[in-house]
């Protein structure tokens, strides 16, 4: 599927389908910051789950602090206990891997959880390492330049930014 | 040797001449100025074309670090520093190590510096013992071994007893004593007081501590009738009661360095060592007024004040870095810009580093002072040749001196000496 | 004047050293504080540490003896996994007469990644700035009386989370102003944060009027200073400026312009009391202020290791 022809609202009612599966009764919902936040936060309404979703920054675990300095996210939140929960992790966007392995490492300093689950809604390829989602909503391939993210407009509505790369 | 210069600008501020022409030199004198007749057969001519010939600089501070840094050969290195310059005589503060106290110290300095047969040096003696504030020092010996007056340089007097005895005495022989108006304790500050001072957490040095130190040294004038020479003045308020004291009548004349005539306390920017002088860079207020004394005449003569200070004393934070600067290789530049800003003549901005500091040498040169910073038939031929349009780029490492920090670095100057001739020598010439 | 580039931000406008709270643009001052607030909630979590810094190693050059401030960078460094090396100059290579750009190359040579430095001479950091090599980036912990910029940002971090908005405050900066590198760096952030009405109060000796060239109105009457205040800022008294002849005694000091619960109810109800630390009790503060309701002394040390540890990450993440 080609970048052009994606209909984020389309797509969430996909993730929403194929998430439900992947919940079991003490399931912790957690969003990477920002857009998987945005799909954490409706799917835990959606799903009727109890309680908050979480969301997690990948700052402090990032591995380009070297190159790139400090980036700035909304702090990590998380209102429950990681220990023994079996957590669901969702991000709007998977590439390299390198932002879920550094959101993986930030859950572990908040403590034990019983499983780790991902699931994404677009998935562009290009893995640099071994991370894989159980539950994409669909494949596209972009330009290794082009950035893409989810966007949200003031009545909540998805849709994709997309910026090519020079 | 025999040597005509030919095609120059002949420019002497003492009288007036501002004119082309040619001059002859002889046997160290100038034989000629103006026109030199065709019988006169040089064995060196100098095409002068496009270049001033001036006077040679005099110089009423410039420290050469000798007694104190022969290993160092910074006599030679200073000295080359003041020629390549265009100053042709200079006058050096007496806090030597040891300080000039002891007329042996002085002759061998004096010694020392006609053999390089480069710039004349009149040395200043101390005033008293060991710059100690406590005991007079011999000051006829000194004079006769070649002192031209007497100065504490940088440490004042604390005991205004002992400073009163001091002028009393030497205005029993009529010798000029040489103060620095500094308040030992209001002076002790490493910046001028004020919103730089107090926002980079410097300890200031207020305008009082020089006013207070005018109107302790006026006074003792009043009474004692000594001739004093006020050495480099750093406040408005200073220079306004130095032009009181003038127009009363009191025998006394004034300078200021280069450092404070061009810059203001802003110029410290990031803590820069080579703003730590002293006196300490004052205000905008402060440096216009110095700068509109300097034209009037309420002040004499600008000097150089240079004082070479190692790397390693500048590389210290500012509080701790050794205050000074290297200027003999800036003055002459320094003069002609002030003189440019402030729109006077070319003759009136050499003045204040030819025969206006003559002047207040006065009698102190003896035969010299007839000729010293002028240019005059049969007198001693010290001369500063320069190209007035030339403009130049201070490469602090590239001085001769060795003191390779100046306040200027990185400045465009205007005029550049090309040669420099003292007592009919060739002491330096540009390639 | 040839204008320089200040030496604390690179070609980019980013933060490479933390010098001086002068010429920080206000967006960095609140990027830090974001930052900062991250960080405390790390302070909260199971493990309390993350790895941006590690495998760098910070120095902590204290040319002038202070454990406290010494220990909080120490702390907020380990917290980012850095190796922490501390290096007590005042009794080592100084005192054999080593010179300060000696003691930094020899540091250097074992490969120093970050100088926390504190001086007894205003300026001294900006010298090993200036002299450091390009990958270096320095930290002033205090220097004479020029700038205290770490306690500067963690005293603004303490008023943003009691206040919020900076912009309708009154604060009172009290006592030896003049001598305070903490005060220089308190007026700095609080004028680029746009604090309309920031007051220095204390006797002439240790409150300059020339003071008011930074900004502040120079109160010399206590009551005056502080009445209406939102935020009251004490500053320590130090036994050297009794020896100065600058006050008589510890004693009248505190009677004109110690805080007392009577004087602190001249400021607003909820006006918050803050004190860089350590306290001297019964001089500037009296006891029954800085244990009571309104006082955020203990609050400001928890700021400022996350403030240091927002500091020190921010500056590592930018080259020169």
């Amino acid at each position: 599927m080609t970048v052009n022809q994606l209909d984020a609202e389309a797509l969430y009612a996909q993730l929403l389908a194929g998430v439900r599966p992947l919940v079991r009764p003490d399931t912790a919902l957690v969003g990477v910051w920002s857009g998987g936040a945005w799909l954490a936060e409706r799917l835990q309404r959606d799903l009727g789950l109890e309680g908050e979703h979480g969301v997690i920054s990948s700052a402090l675990h990032r591995d380009d602090f070297s190159q790139r300095g400090m980036s700035s996210a909304d702090p990590t939140r998380l209102p429950f206990t990681v220990d023994g929960r079996p957590i669901l992790l969702i991000d709007d966007v998977l590439y390299t891997g390198r932002t879920t392995r550094a959101v993986i490492n930030e859950l572990f300093d908040f403590g034990r959880p019983a499983s780790v689950t991902l699931a994404v809604l677009v998935d562009r390829g290009g893995r640099e390492l071994p991370i894989e989602p159980a539950f994409t909503a669909a494949r596209i391939e972009v330009a290794p330049d082009d950035r893409v993210r989810l966007a949200r407009d003031a009545a909540g509505r998805f849709s994709f930014d997309i910026q090519e790369g020079d | 040797m025999k040597i005509l210069i030919k095609n120059g600008r002949l420019v002497d501020p003492a009288s007036g001449r501002d004119a082309p022409g040619d001059v002859a030199i002889a046997a160290g004198r100038v034989v000629a100025l103006g026109t030199v007749s065709p019988e006169f057969h040089p064995s060196r001519t100098i095409d002068a074309s496009g270049l001033v010939v001036a006077p040679g600089l005099v110089d009423l501070a410039a420290r050469l670090r000798e007694p104190g840094h022969e290993h160092e050969g910074m006599l030679e290195s200073e000295m080359a520093a003041a020629v390549a310059g265009g100053v042709t005589s200079l006058v050096c503060p007496p806090d030597t190590d040891p300080p000039l106290d002891e007329p042996g110290l002085v002759e061998m300095l004096k010694f020392r510096a006609r053999n390089l047969n480069q710039a004349h040096l009149y040395p200043l003696g101390t005033l008293t013992r060991g710059l100690a504030g406590e005991v007079l020092t011999e000051m006829a010996e000194l004079v006769e071994a070649g002192c031209v007056g007497f100065s504490q340089a940088d440490v004042p007097i604390a005991d205004t007893q002992v400073l009163q005895r001091a002028l009393q005495y030497a205005s029993t022989f009529g010798y000029t004593v040489w103060l620095r108006p500094q308040d030992a304790h209001l002076g002790k500050g490493v910046a001028a007081s004020g919103a730089l001072a107090t926002r980079l957490g410097l300890s200031g040095v207020p305008v009082v501590a020089e006013t207070i130190a005018l109107h302790t040294i006026f006074e003792l004038m009043r009474v004692t009738g000594a001739r004093v020479h006020l050495c480099r003045l750093s406040s408005a308020a200073g220079i306004e009661l130095v032009r009181r004291a003038k127009a009363e009548g009191l025998p006394v004349t004034c300078d200021v360095s280069v450092n404070q005539l061009h810059l203001t306390d802003m110029d410290i920017g990031y803590f820069n060592a080579a703003m730590r002088l002293t006196p300490p860079l004052r205000q905008q207020r402060d440096r216009d007024a110095i700068r509109a004394a300097l034209a009037d005449g309420t002040v004499d003569a600008l000097v150089s004040d240079h004082t070479p200070v190692d790397e390693d004393a500048k590389n210290l934070p500012f509080a701790e870095a050794e205050p000074g600067s290297t200027g003999l290789e800036l003055l002459l530049s320094l003069a002609l810009k002030w003189g440019e800003e402030s729109g006077l003549s070319l003759s009136k901005a050499l003045a204040t580093v030819t025969c206006e500091p003559v002047r207040v040498l006065g009698d102190a040169l003896g035969s010299l002072s007839s000729s010293a910073g002028r240019l005059v038939e049969g007198g001693v031929a010290d001369l500063c040749l320069f190209d007035p349009a030339a403009r130049w780029t201070v490469v602090p490492q590239a001085f001769r001196s060795q003191g390779k920090h100046s306040p200027f670095a990185g400045f465009e100057l205007p005029g550049l000496v090309r040669a420099t001739l003292v007592a009919g020598n060739i002491a330096f010439e540009s390639k | 004047m040839l204008q320089q580039r200040n030496p604390q931000l690179n070609s980019n406008g980013e933060l490479i050293h933390l010098l001086s709270i002068e010429g920080l643009p206000s967006a960095v001052i609140h990027q830090i504080l974001d930052t900062a607030g991250t960080f405390l909630s790390v302070n909260d979590r199971e493990v309390k540490k993350v790895p941006l810094l590690r495998g760098k190693s910070v120095f902590n050059l204290f040319f002038e003896n202070s454990t406290r401030t010494r220990t909080t960078f120490e702390i907020a460094a380990k917290r980012l996994s850095a190796d922490v090396v501390n290096l007590d100059i005042a009794r080592s290579s100084a005192a054999k007469g080593e010179s300060l750009l000696d003691t930094i190359a020899n540091l250097s040579a074992m490969h120093a990644d970050m100088f926390v430095v504190r001086h007894s001479e205003s300026g001294a950091p900006y010298l090993i700035a200036k002299h450091c090599a390009p990958h270096v980036h320095v930290v002033n912990a205090g220097d004479g009386r020029h700038a205290h910029p770490t306690q500067g940002l963690l005293d603004m971090y303490t008023i943003r989370h009691y206040k919020q908005d900076f912009t309708n405050l009154t604060v009172a900066v009290v006592g030896d102003i003049v001598h305070s590198r903490v005060a220089r760096s308190d007026i700095h952030a609080l004028t680029t944060l746009g604090v309309p009405e920031i007051r220095a109060v204390g006797p002439k000796t240790l409150v300059p009027g020339d003071l008011k060239e930074m900004g502040v109105r120079v109160c010399h009457d206590m009551a005056e200073g502080i009445r209406g205040a939102d935020v009251i800022i004490m500053l320590r008294l130090q036994n050297e400026r009794m020896s100065g002849a600058m006050l008589p005694s510890a004693g009248e000091f505190f009677k004109n312009y110690g805080l007392t619960p009577e004087k602190l109810a001249l400021a607003k109800p909820d006006c918050i009391v803050m004190h860089p630390g350590p306290i001297n009790r019964g001089v500037e503060i009296d006891s029954a202020v800085a244990d009571g309701r309104q006082s955020v002394i203990l609050p400001q040390v928890t700021f400022g290791i996350a403030v240091r540890m927002a500091v020190m990450s921010t500056i590592a993440g930018n080259n020169a």
